[in-house]
């Protein structure tokens, strides 16, 4: 059987610095994954290697496989686009585009040359009410999508990605610029999502991993350290380094 | 004591310094408007700037070729310069890596500081003498000064549309990255609307600039003063109409120049001030 994610062997390398160290993961249907870890120990960069966002930084070097519904996706036939429709990316800071409203929802759309309207206006309905954005939004599609409070810009930009209806979401530490009250939306919703898609978080809040995931994996100097169940590893740790995290001694 | 009496002093100093070159700017305008102003009353605004002839002899002051010279040369040097500068100005920031970047934009900025009458003599010499040759006419023609004036404003708008294509967020490319965008639809869906007022901004810069040379203008466009048919047809700017006339003016014609010199004050503001506001609106969006 194919595994959703399947990671092997993958190394990667900043010019001379190597990031990530012999990662392998597996990730199964419809989880929620979250991966924790100290600051600058490979998570975010192990998340970007599986929509290729690292392609775009220049002296990155990658070696191993990382498969998706068994394709690697680092064959050199791979298209790269239709790669990213099919893993979308929340990021650290909401990022919607200098557009409107309902523009930004569209904007995978377009990009994929979506002509009708009707159909167009369909899909960013159903995507800001999935996003939970359609009542507090609904009288304010044509306004430019950054006079928005942050959370809202977040939570749009989730909505952006469900129009074009990915198979994994990646989220790159989604709530770090929000308040307490907007992280909790974001995780409600998190864990709406998970009945149709695939969720790989990036978080540095241990409370939040213990509090939406489903699996864990611990990563220290570039290494995985250690990848379960979440209730295990917070529960009981196999190795001595993720107990040492998670019972906050280090980190 | 001492401290703050030198840091009372300083502060009236500098508000004096900073008075004193608003005022200078002041009484430039207010001049030109006292002199230009009365003498546009007494021709009459419809004369002045809707009659064709101009024979400041006979007292006849309509300076509509004028104006007609300078918005076509404007115009063609936006068709010119435009297109030239935003593209080059994405090739630039989003194609070529950082190292190239800090060498080529500075020899762009450079291209700003030759001085108008290089820029001129270069029409003149091989410009104007290809397009008699191949096009037909005098040479000396709107054609000539559209494309020298097109150079001209190129690293104005080129160095500030690329300033403002860096400003945008990497975080906007990689969102639209992320959605399965290539690097063409990323450029135009997603960065190019977020740096669009201040391209428009530089824009518009340019557009002051053309607007107002005056060197260049009068070497390469012939001059005369009628309406053109065709962008073969040498026209005469409102600068150059002052520049050619001042020397010999005296009276109404010497007045008349200084009402040129209003009409031209005016559409220049008018520019700015449309600038002005682009700019503002993309800080308030930030």
């Amino acid at each position: 059987m194919t595994h959703k994610i399947d990671i092997k062997n993958l190394n990667l390398y900043y010019d001379e610095f190597h990031a990530l160290k012999s990662v392998n993961m597996v990730v199964g249907e419809k989880n929620i994954i979250a991966l924790i870890g100290p600051s600058g120990c490979g998570k975010s960069t192990l998340l970007r290697t599986i929509n290729r966002m690292n392609d775009l930084i220049e002296g990155v070097r990658i070696t191993g496989e990382v498969f998706l519904d068994g394709n690697n996706i680092y064959d050199p036939g791979m298209d790269l686009y239709e790669l990213r429709k099919r893993v979308g990316m929340v990021f650290q800071r909401p990022n919607p585009f200098a557009k409107s409203v309902s523009e930004n929802v569209a904007f995978g759309l377009r990009v994929a040359q979506f002509k009708n309207k009707k159909k167009i206006a369909e899909i960013v309905e159903r995507s800001l009410r999935a996003a939970g954005l359609w009542d507090e939004l609904k009288d304010k599609l044509n306004r430019p999508a950054l006079d928005l409070p942050l959370y809202q810009q977040q939570r749009l930009c989730i909505a952006r990605l469900l129009a074009v209806e990915p198979e994994v979401i990646l989220m790159d530490e989604p709530c770090s610029a929000l308040d307490p009250i907007a992280t909790m939306k974001i995780e409600e919703m998190m864990v709406e999502l998970k009945r149709n898609y695939n969720i790989i978080i990036v978080t540095h809040n241990m409370q939040q991993a213990a509090r939406v995931s489903d699996l864990c994996g611990y990563m220290l100097l570039g290494e995985m350290i250690e990848f379960n169940k979440t209730s295990e590893i917070f529960t009981n740790p196999r190795d001595k380094r993720t107990q040492d995290y998670i019972t906050g001694r280090f980190g | 004591m001492m401290k703050l009496f030198s840091e009372k002093s300083i502060k009236k100093a500098l508000t004096v310094i900073a008075f004193s070159a608003i005022a200078a700017l002041l009484l430039i305008v207010v001049f030109i408007i006292l002199e230009g102003l009365p003498f546009i009353f007494k021709v009459g605004i419809s004369d002045f700037l809707f009659s064709s002839e101009w024979e400041p002899q006979m007292g006849r002051f309509g300076i509509f070729p004028m104006i007609i010279g300078s918005l076509v040369v404007t115009l063609g040097s936006m068709i010119v310069g435009i297109p030239l500068a935003l593209s080059g100005a994405i090739f630039l920031s989003e194609f070529v890596p950082r190292w190239a970047m800090r060498i080529i934009k500075p020899t762009i900025e450079l291209l700003a500081g030759i001085p108008s009458v290089v820029y001129g003599f270069i029409g003149v010499m091989v410009l104007a003498p290809l397009i008699r040759d191949y096009l037909g006419g005098p040479g000396l023609s709107i054609l000539a000064a559209s494309i020298i004036l097109g150079i001209m404003i190129l690293p104005t708008i080129l160095s500030i549309s690329i300033d403002s294509l860096k400003a945008v967020p990497q975080s906007y490319r990689e969102g639209a990255f992320a959605l399965g965008a290539t690097h063409w639809q990323t450029i135009h869906m997603a960065v190019l609307p977020a740096a669009k007022s201040g391209i428009i901004a530089g824009i518009i810069l340019g557009l002051g600039r053309a607007i107002g040379e005056t060197m260049a203008v009068i070497m390469v466009t012939g001059n005369a003063v009628i309406l053109p048919k065709s962008p073969l047809y040498s026209v005469r700017t409102l600068t150059a109409n002052i520049a050619l006339e001042m020397g010999y003016a005296t009276g109404m014609h010497r007045q008349s120049l200084f009402a040129t010199g209003v009409i031209l004050l005016i559409i220049i503001m008018v520019l700015n001030y449309t600038a002005t506001i682009a700019i503002r609106r993309r800080v308030g969006k930030k």
